[in-house]
């Protein structure tokens, strides 16, 4: 489990190429609501960050399965047993989406202004939704992986998944932004966690017969 | 008789279809005849959600033992169950014009849904996104189980979690309340019944017009 780990950030050299993405998507977000001048309004804020992260997320994910060459998956395939795989590409992909969102939100405060009001609910459902969203698209990347257009599929096949978890994060995030009390969210964070759990176990348990082709 | 279930499926549709639409019914503000939907849209999600608990069952004993009928099995049952859905929203969205005033709310309920049937559109996709067809029966049976466990949340506990206009959450009146007196019920159950049993009905003929395809090719390659 630890030496999959070490392998997947072994060739991490996506991780910059995602960094520069993110930025510059920040930035032309940045770029494109300057024109019209002052600070955003805290819906738009909220709904503008959750769709940067939702596509830094997918292109992120979908790189660590489609650039995996035919040789290698036979080689893993022939080491270690597949729920060490997904479970090792699942924690890869959620430490490469939290340290992405944590950078997206650190840039994006910067330069769009910060109306959160309640920090670290914010920035724990964040991280639920870094570890959600790495949940969901690894099985989805490793499905689409085995399509013939990869690319399109992905997206396809990836949204409407993230849905449920998408309208759940931007609740919480949007009672964090009008600095409601912990009490407001806490069910909605809870179905979160729950969503997340379902997901990673119905991962866990699909992706020996989606390895063994 | 073998065939028995299919002949209750047409007698309790009968039924429904003259009694849904003659039998007496409260009067209630707003709602006034439009209720009678009751008996048409409700059973809908009801058999959609029945067809595709079917459909999961089949994908998940295709990856146990993988033979091409449990996968035509599992692929029509799916069908079936997005046309269910898609007949649930288009006579959802004919009542709300009547009731709402708009064929489309931005509510919960009705998003949820709508994203469902994406979800399930994406499974269609897949589908025909593969040419080999062992790995296309693998693969689908795999993101239909995964659609199943996103999907549900859905339709069952999210819409509860928030405020909405649809009746049976956010406190408006629903068929387990004071609105669906007792000859609503005699009416209610019986649609369930029959329009689930005839989401069986289509998804069994479908799969035997599936398996005839399959049989015909297999002697055309022979």
């Amino acid at each position: 489990m630890q030496k999959d780990f070490r392998l997947e950030w072994r060739q991490r050299a996506a991780l910059n190429g995602m960094l520069l993405y993110v930025s510059s998507t920040v930035f032309v977000c940045y770029l494109s609501f300057s024109s019209r001048g002052g600070q955003l309004p805290a819906p738009a804020w909220n709904a503008l960050f959750w769709i940067v992260l939702l596509f830094s997320a997918v292109n992120a994910v979908a790189k660590g399965f489609l650039q995996e060459s035919r040789g290698r998956m036979l080689y893993y395939y022939t080491v270690v047993r597949p729920q060490a795989v997904i479970l090792a590409k699942i924690a890869y992909n959620a430490l490469l989406l939290v340290g992405l969102a944590l950078v997206a939100f650190t840039l994006y405060s910067v330069v769009l202004g910060n109306p959160v009001q309640n920090v670290p609910l914010f920035v724990g459902n964040v991280l639920l939704g870094a570890v959600g969203f790495a949940g969901t698209l690894t099985l989805v990347a490793g499905i689409a992986a085995k399509a013939t257009n990869s690319s399109t599929l992905m997206a396809v096949l990836g949204f409407p998944l993230m849905v449920p978890m998408l309208l759940l994060l931007i609740k919480v995030s949007k009672n964090a932004l009008d600095g409601l009390e912990f009490e407001a969210s806490r069910s909605a964070l809870l179905t979160l966690v729950a969503l997340n759990l379902i997901v990673g176990a119905v991962s866990y348990l699909l992706f020996p017969f989606l390895w063994r082709s | 008789m073998k065939n028995w279930w299919k002949v209750l499926t047409v007698v309790l549709l009968l039924y429904v279809a003259v009694a849904g639409l003659l039998m007496p019914v409260p009067r209630l503000a707003i709602l006034n005849e439009s209720i009678r939907n009751l008996y048409f849209h409700v059973p809908m999600w009801f058999g959609m959600t029945a067809i595709l608990v079917a459909s999961v069952y089949y994908s998940v004993r295709y990856l146990r033992t993988p033979t091409p009928e449990l996968d035509i099995k599992a692929h029509e049952a799916a069908r079936t169950g997005i046309l269910m859905g898609c007949v649930g929203l288009a006579t959802g969205s004919i009542w709300a014009r009547y009731t709402w005033g708009a064929w489309w709310t931005n509510d919960p309920k009705l998003n949820g849904a709508a994203v469902a049937m994406l979800i399930y559109g994406a499974y269609l996709v897949l589908r025909s996104s593969f040419t080999d067809e062992q790995q296309r029966a693998r693969v689908s049976a795999i993101y239909n189980v995964f659609a199943f466990a996103v999907a549900m949340p859905l339709f069952y506990i999210l819409p509860r979690l928030t405020d909405s206009l649809h009746p049976g959450s956010g406190g408006n009146p629903a068929f387990a309340k004071y609105d669906l007196d007792s000859d609503m019920r005699l009416v209610f159950y019986p649609a369930v019944i029959g329009w689930t049993l005839l989401a069986f009905w289509v998804a069994q003929l479908a799969t035997r017009i599936s398996v005839l395809k399959l049989k015909v090719y297999e002697k055309q390659l022979a």
